[in-house]
């Protein structure tokens, strides 16, 4: 996700157009990735410690996103 | 004198940054992103354009190429590289310069001839330059932004590593105006304007004196040959 102090102007726009079709409530939207790698068989315990480092120095910029989470899904 | 110029897939401003070499009085030579050495250069221009498509993030596959990690030792070894948009962005994504990309404030492509102050002249690309001079040259952008932490940004202002000011408009909502920087040796510069675009009477920014007449880009690629030669 990008960085909450972060000015996300695609959020901002997607933000003011449900504004515009009269969702008053919902203050701001952000938008994020997801990412999802495909193993050749279910990932390990190790595989998720490499997976998560992967996301941290090559999927994710620290400087102006956050690594949410990197969870095993089936 | 050679000065590489870098292709990655997507790339577009290759050819108009060899051009800029060639007419500045050096040789340009053609490095291509899969090439594992540097052909003997004598300096590097990571050109514009959308590199890999600017999926993940602008610059970030770029940044991971072959011909990139030869780059990173080299620069970190003193050789001069210029990241010019595109490559501004793939410098960032290798750690060359610090802070990042993102997409203009007001989430429109931009382009236009921007106005510059150069803020450093202690570099390898902007020797030719006198600190506090107005430069013009254009700039096109979607993601240039240009944003860091406080921490860098103190560090930024504290050690004078920013090169490039933008004058009178910000046009991407940079903070505090930022348009370029240097590493701490000088030798690394990155910018979003466009100096090779700015190289030829007749093809450059309207000046006061004729339209199109505007070569402040040129200076890039002087300085650069001044340096090496001078070295």
């Amino acid at each position: 996700m990008p960085k909450a102090d972060l000015l996300d102007p695609a959020g901002k726009a997607v933000a003011n157009a449900l504004q515009r079709k009269g969702h008053k409530a919902i203050a701001n939207a952000r938008i994020g990735k997801r990412i999802e790698l495909h193993y050749t068989s279910t990932p390990t315990e190790q595989d998720l410690a490499e997976a998560k480092q992967i996301a941290a120095d090559f999927l994710s910029n620290g400087v102006i996103e956050d690594v949410v989470s990197v969870t095993v899904e089936n | 004198m050679k000065i590489g110029v870098v292709t990655f897939p997507g790339t577009l401003d290759d050819r108009d940054a060899m051009r800029a070499v060639r007419l500045a009085g050096a040789e340009p030579v053609s490095l291509w992103h899969a090439d594992k050495d540097l052909k003997k250069v004598d300096a590097v221009v990571l050109p514009g354009g959308f590199s890999f498509g600017d999926y993940l993030r602008c610059g970030a596959i770029a940044a991971q190429a072959p011909i990139m990690q030869k780059v990173i030792d080299a620069a970190n070894g003193g050789l001069p590289v210029l990241g010019i948009c595109n490559g501004f962005q793939v410098l960032v994504e290798s750690h060359l310069l610090p802070g990042g990309l993102i997409r203009n404030e007001h989430q429109h492509f931009v382009c236009r001839d921007q106005k510059l102050i150069v803020e450093n002249n202690q570099t390898a690309w902007t020797n030719q330059f006198s600190v506090g001079q107005e430069i013009t040259i254009p700039l096109k952008n979607g993601e240039g932004g240009y944003i860091a932490d406080k921490e860098t940004l103190k560090r930024l202002e504290g050690e004078d590593l920013i090169v490039f000011r933008y004058s009178e408009v910000n046009p991407n909502g940079s903070i505090n105006n930022i348009a370029g920087l240097r590493n701490e040796r000088g030798n690394v510069v990155g910018l979003m304007p466009h100096p090779e675009h700015a190289v030829e009477p007749g093809f450059g920014p309207d000046t006061n004196v004729a339209m199109r007449s505007g070569v402040d880009g040129l200076q890039f690629f002087k300085s650069v040959i001044n340096q090496v030669v001078n070295a």
